[in-house]
């Protein structure tokens, strides 16, 4: 399988240039051949949104696509979001402070599902809460928590931008 | 500033590197030159396998090696039974393990028996597709009530039937008090199969350096120390040459503690054999066919009862279903067994069953382990006698509680632990009486629900309670050690699936040495930095590895206290721990810094005095005589559209005993999965095998987990402590709390939603379409 095709991918603000299979999976491109392996795999069928990503700024799952595919795009996984420890970002603040993770394995597909969630619905209601994220699983926390995550996130974005604008 | 922190909700310290995807997990580990392996699993549920033909696929290109059975030589073996049968009287029990890949016969769909090894994993599952087999068919045994009648096709064929165990276990004599009863209600209830689903599926990465002549081994397991010794031991390898990391887990549940799974008997030794590092990534079609299942039984059961609605005995007589193989023993029907009797007083109990082979995937523990079978047992029969008897479920519920006075409460049968089953305390009325009061179980039934069902509305409540046998031994360690920063580190063996361990365990040690809790680093499953122990399973965690963490901790502040005590020239009583420093009462000058004695206990020159141990380290063990007895009361309302039979919970309550509370925010988080996991059992999830053994349910698309949509609006959770007196923090376990008596709340509340005196629930998991048809049948 030597048909390498090359593609150019932005990624987190970086540029990447590679060759690749026409069928390399883009999580697989993401996780192996760039090593960013925030985005998570957990059913390659596209239905639980672990391993969703934003895709020109909308979240899209990278099991169900191609790296091709991605030539020319603009991608932003979970290490785009915050990597630095000490200053997260307000969703992954209220995340923890809301204890809306146990194993954490689902969560960097929730916060990618979630940022242009919140972009759009600056002051969700709990029904447009459960709404945005029944297209992810997860196995350990039953969604209570996580639904009071992104309250309590749509409350710290607001008050960033408040304080923004004063 | 140093605060107490156990009891309260501390943030998470393993958090950030969570949500910043810095976490590792096995599939994160990506090693140079690295080769990945795919299997070519059974198509067949149960067949002879005549030959199988690689070489095709050894032509492939980037395909590096194949390996069938046959090559395995004498590395090819069942593998180890992981828990024997407990020491019970009436026991028979044949144990039939499972191989690193079937040989002559495959006994269930999914069953591995080629491993193609090359570059990629893209390659290898090309070459699965150039690998022949040639199979000859053997019809499949697939219905449990059916699988012992003659002429059955045999699983096993060295068994003269496909029975793997049989035992009796009695208290009392139900026969002596039949005929007394005033009622007996007599039902058959059936458990079907559910899996675990962990959003992780199970992966291993293996290095083997022969240059070290180390083998380390990366693994989705629960027990990376027993998985260690047993490499160790399968390999010809020391203990010390074998190093397993079971680092971030994706969720476990318990199938993850399921050992030794085929892929992790053959991953290591693939890598030792071609002296590559080696991969194998599960996929979630093999997630559904070949990671363990668990439910699975059969129950003919009666209940004897006075007319004041008090038990006089049970009888009970059930199939387990095993599926293939029966490595995990008699964990899961054990629990089914004394689990059932539940917090109530049960004078006399007669319980039989038979563990049966069929050609399913094998049957292990998954969060409740056992334990919701018997609770729906137990449950469903109380509500039958309920209703005979005019009673509410609170009031047969509490008129059997066993009294806060009877404890210890021996209920004179063996438990999975080989133990007596004896609670060792509790205190179950409050329990029940916090619980109708947080669902507000009077005023829903006299002023709301008859407006509602007057509007056309089917809503109902229910109200359940349970016990939950949690922390057995036989044991766990931890090493706790204070370095020359002043910083704390703690090792210990169980491995971290999402329970919170690096929050909570460093909370204890954060309060026995007086420090700030960020200044506690943990390590959880590496058998580099702990050797000893047994693994994260049967919500056992907190009890277990918590109190080694507790009494390593408290060994480290004595030798602190004693050592700053010659240093500050100061008798220990003057002496006072604070804020990661010692100082000497009334005179704070006179101090000195966690740190500085660190140094001082390790120093590089001079004379210590014989029997000294360096360092401000110690490693302890603990290990209880008897699990500590976990309980709660469940209630809910919810609401069913009679045309879709779509059910939305209304309200959820929780109230539950787990002794001293670590973390109540950690608590409640297991208690809302645990619930979420129970829904998805009750109405959601199925696993189903065909008549021929086929399974139909191996993606998420067919195979439905509860999603935001399915789960509680909020569910309410209440609290009552009593401490156990088996371990010196006073706690118990909490994993499986939620989970175990969900599904017996859910037809309960169902039924009383729907509001047919006809209609009668005796199985779970209860579909929507199942019910629909139970419905037809009530008209």
């Amino acid at each position: 399988m030597s048909n390498l095709f090359p593609i150019s991918v932005t990624v987190n603000g970086v540029l990447y240039q590679k060759e690749v299979e026409p069928r390399l999976l883009l999580s697989d491109f993401l996780r192996h051949t760039l090593g960013l392996t925030g985005t998570h795999v957990g059913c390659e069928h596209g239905v639980c949104g672990v391993c969703t990503i934003l895709f020109d700024d909308k979240p899209a799952r990278s099991c169900i696509m191609f790296a091709v595919q991605a030539n020319g795009h603009k991608i932003m996984t979970v290490e785009g979001l915050s990597n630095d420890m000490e200053h997260l970002h307000p969703l992954q603040e209220a995340f923890s402070e809301k204890h809306a993770l146990q194993c954490g394995f689902c969560t960097p597909g929730f916060l990618m599902t979630l940022i242009p969630f919140l972009k759009e619905n600056p002051d969700p209601t709990e029904e447009q809460i459960r709404e945005a994220i029944s297209g992810n699983l997860c196995r350990c926390t039953g969604y209570q928590n996580i639904i009071e995550a992104v309250k309590l996130a749509a409350s710290k974005l607001q008050a960033s931008k408040a304080t923004v604008a004063n | 500033m140093t605060t107490s922190y156990v009891g309260k909700s501390v943030k998470r310290l393993e958090d950030a590197r969570l949500l910043t995807g810095q976490a590792l997990f096995v599939d994160d580990v990506h090693l140079p030159n690295m080769l990945e392996v795919a299997f070519l699993r059974s198509s067949y549920a149960h067949a002879r396998i005549r030959k199988v033909d690689t070489s095709a696929a050894l032509k492939r290109k980037g395909v590096v090696a194949i390996y069938t059975a046959k090559d395995l030589g004498e590395y090819w073996q069942p593998g180890p039974l992981l828990v024997s049968p407990p020491p019970i009287k009436r026991l028979t029990f044949h144990a039939r393990t499972q191989v690193a890949l079937a040989k002559d016969k495959v006994r269930y769909v999914g069953e591995p028996i080629v491993a193609v090894v090359a570059e990629n994993r893209y390659i290898a599952e090309d070459a699965l597709n150039d690998i022949v087999v040639d199979f000859e068919p053997l019809p499949a045994v697939v219905d449990l009530e059916k699988a012992l009648l003659p002429n059955t096709a045999l699983i096993h064929e060295d068994l003269p039937s496909n029975l793997a165990a049989h035992v009796i276990q009695e208290k009392g004599n139900y026969f002596s008090i039949k005929d007394k009863a005033d009622v007996i209600i007599k039902r058959d209830l059936s458990y079907d199969h559910g899996a675990a689903v962990a959003m992780e599926n199970r992966a291993i990465v293996a290095d083997w350096n022969a240059r070290e002549q180390q083998m380390t081994v990366w693994d989705t397991t629960q027990a990376p120390i027993p998985i260690m010794n047993g490499l160790a031991k399968m390999l010809g390898l020391s203990e010390t040459q074998v190093r397993v990391i079971a680092p971030f887990l994706g969720g476990a549940f318990g199938p993850k503690v399921m050992m030794f799974y085929s892929e992790e008997m053959l991953i290591p030794w693939i890598s030792k054999k071609i002296g590559r590092p080696v991969k194998w990534i599960e996929d979630r079609q093999e997630n559904f066919l070949a990671t363990t299942h668990e439910r699975g039984q059969t129950h003919h059961a009666e209940m004897a009862l006075s007319k004041e609605g008090k038990i006089l005995g049970i009888h009970d007589v059930f199939l387990h279903d095993t599926g293939a193989y029966d490595p995990y023993g008699l964990t899961v029907p054990i629990n089914s067994q004394c689990t059932l009797l539940g917090p109530y007083h049960v004078p006399n109990y007669y319980s039989e069953f038979s563990v049966i082979f069929t050609n399913k995937m094998i049957v292990t523990p998954y969060r409740g382990a056992g334990r919701p079978q018997g609770v729906f047992v137990m449950e469903r029969l109380l509500d039958l006698a309920a209703k005979q008897l005019h009673l509410t479920p609170a009031e047969i519920r509490s008129r059997n509680f066993i009294l806060p006075e009877q404890f210890p409460y021996k209920n004179e049968i063996i438990y999975q632990d080989f133990a007596p089953l004896v609670y060792d305390s509790g205190n179950y009325a409050p329990s029940m009486e916090k619980a109708i009061e947080l669902i507000d179980y009077k005023k829903f039934v006299e002023e709301e629900q008859p407006k509602l069902r007057a509007e056309g509305r089917s809503v109902g409540i229910g109200v359940v309670s349970y016990v939950e046998g949690t922390g057995i031994g036989p044991y766990e360690g931890a090493k706790v050690t204070v370095g020359a920063t002043g910083k704390v580190s703690v090792a210990t063996g169980v491995g971290t699936q999402g329970q919170s361990h690096f929050t909570t365990f460093a909370q204890i040690v954060a309060d026995v040495l007086k420090v700030d809790i960020h200044d506690v680093t943990l390590v959880t499953g590496d058998t580099f930095k702990m050797n000893w122990g047994c693994g994260t399973f049967a919500s056992r965690g907190m009890v277990v590895a918590g109190n080694a963490c507790y009494a390593a901790a408290m060994s480290v502040r004595e030798k602190i206290l004693k050592l700053a005590s010659e240093v500050l020239e100061s008798p220990i009583e003057n002496l006072e721990l604070a804020e990661s420093k010692v100082s000497v009462k009334g005179m704070p000058e006179k101090k000195i810094t966690l740190g500085e004695l660190a140094v001082k206990a390790n120093p590089l020159r001079g004379a210590v005095k014989p029997g000294t141990v360096p360092g401000l380290e110690a490693t302890a063990y603990f290990g209880p005589a008897t699990g500590a007895t976990s309980n709660g009361v469940h209630a809910a309302i919810l609401e069913v559209n009679p045309k879709t039979l779509r059910v939305d919970i209304l309200k959820y309550v929780v109230v539950h005993d787990c002794g001293k509370i670590v973390n109540p925010m950690v608590v409640e988080g297991q208690i809302h999965g645990g619930v979420a996991q129970g829904i998805g059992n009750a109405y959601y999830e199925q696993i189903v095998y065909d008549k021929k053994g086929q399974l139909l349910t191996a993606s998420l698309m067919d195979y439905l987990l509860p999603t935001s949509y399915d789960v509680p609006r909020k569910i309410i959770t209440g609290h009552v402590e009593t401490p156990s007196p088996l371990n010196p923090l006073g706690v118990k376990g909490t994993g499986e709390a939620g989970t175990i008596p969900t599904a017996s709340l859910f037809v309960q509340a169902l039924e009383n939603a729907l509001d047919n005196p006809k209609l009668e629930i005796r199985e779970i998991p209860m579909s929507p379409n199942r019910l629909f048809e139970l419905m037809k049948e009530a008209l």
